[in-house]
């Protein structure tokens, strides 16, 4: 059978669609390139928005590339059920396109953070966390200027209360998000924000674990089963 | 030509770390008397025509789609 294809935008300032298709690769889909002024999605199975600073973060972060042709046709398809995994600058896009509530800050230590971080997945029943465990604690980097997660407090509750909150910061809260939030979901399962970058922690050479492979292959073996 | 201002702001109850840098650096300058600081975005948009009441319902959703954020952000419009 056809490996899964899985499409990774690059918009003009993205920095990790290299990284985040090699670990489609290594997680045994095909990785197709996707083009912000395209409007075309070329029939993927699903889609990763990477990480880096899309349109230089101008006005804000994720603000202007949630505007790029290809967005209307990825958030009407992630409307309908197209699985989507949204990384650090890509969660920020998800979050200004309101795929996903609330919307990234400036850190509340307004410095850059870059460093390996302990997470715990909080919700393993999405379309990208399958293969991990409940409550199991992994180990990703994280970098980033514009990771503080805000929502309004009935929305933060929502959250919690559905079981919404796919990843929490654990030893240290690195930006200042609310309740430690380093990832969502919608209500579907099918679309995650992610601020940690679980490309770059999909194998030993390069990465501090290979703990980030999880949401790759969670993605293909739903695909292979769908 | 006229010229449309659009005031964002940060909501009140968002923490705002760089106006909290700024407060904190007033008196070491010599400031005194300012409580607290809260930074904001100033856009100002110049129109081919005037500043009528329909221009300004444009600016108004230009400032709600693009220019603010509703879920963290207050805007205020004003003709120059």
């Amino acid at each position: 059978m056809d490996a899964a294809r899985v499409g990774v935008i690059t918009f003009p300032g993205s920095l990790d669609d290299r990284d985040a298709a090699r670990a489609v690769r290594l997680a045994g889909a095909e990785p197709v390139a996707l083009w912000h002024a395209d409007n075309d999605l070329q029939g993927v199975d699903a889609v990763v928005l990477p990480g880096g600073f899309s349109y230089g973060d101008y006005l804000r972060a994720g603000a202007i590339a949630r505007f790029a042709p290809i967005m209307t046709e990825l958030v009407g398809a992630a409307r309908s059920g197209l699985p989507v995994l949204g990384i650090c600058n890509g969660f920020q896009v998800l979050c200004e396109s309101h795929l996903l509530p609330g919307a990234l800050l400036p850190n509340a230590g307004l410095h850059f953070v870059c460093r390996d971080q302990r997470l715990r997945i909080d919700n393993a029943d999405t379309a990208w966390t399958s293969e991990y465990r409940s409550g199991q604690e992994v180990v990703i980097p994280i970098k980033n200027a514009d990771g503080r997660y805000v929502a309004d407090a009935d929305t933060v509750a929502e959250l919690e209360a559905s079981g919404r909150i796919v990843a929490r910061y654990l030893d240290v809260n690195p930006n200042g998000s609310q309740n430690d939030i380093a990832g969502i979901t919608n209500e579907a399962g099918n679309v995650v924000g992610l601020m940690p970058h679980p490309e770059h922690a999909v194998e030993s050479l390069t990465g501090p674990s290979a703990d980030g492979l999880g949401f790759f292959t969670s993605i293909v073996k739903r695909l292979v089963n769908a | 030509m006229a010229r449309v201002v659009v005031d964002v702001m940060l909501k009140p109850e968002i923490l705002d770390p760089q106006g909290q840098a700024i407060a904190r650096k007033l008196p070491q300058l010599g400031f005194e008397g300012v409580a607290a600081v809260r930074q904001g975005k100033r856009f100002e948009l110049e129109l081919d025509g005037p500043a009528d009441e329909a221009a300004l319902e444009e600016v108004r959703k230009i400032a709600e789609t693009m220019l603010a954020n509703p879920v963290i952000e207050t805007f205020e419009i004003h003709a120059l």
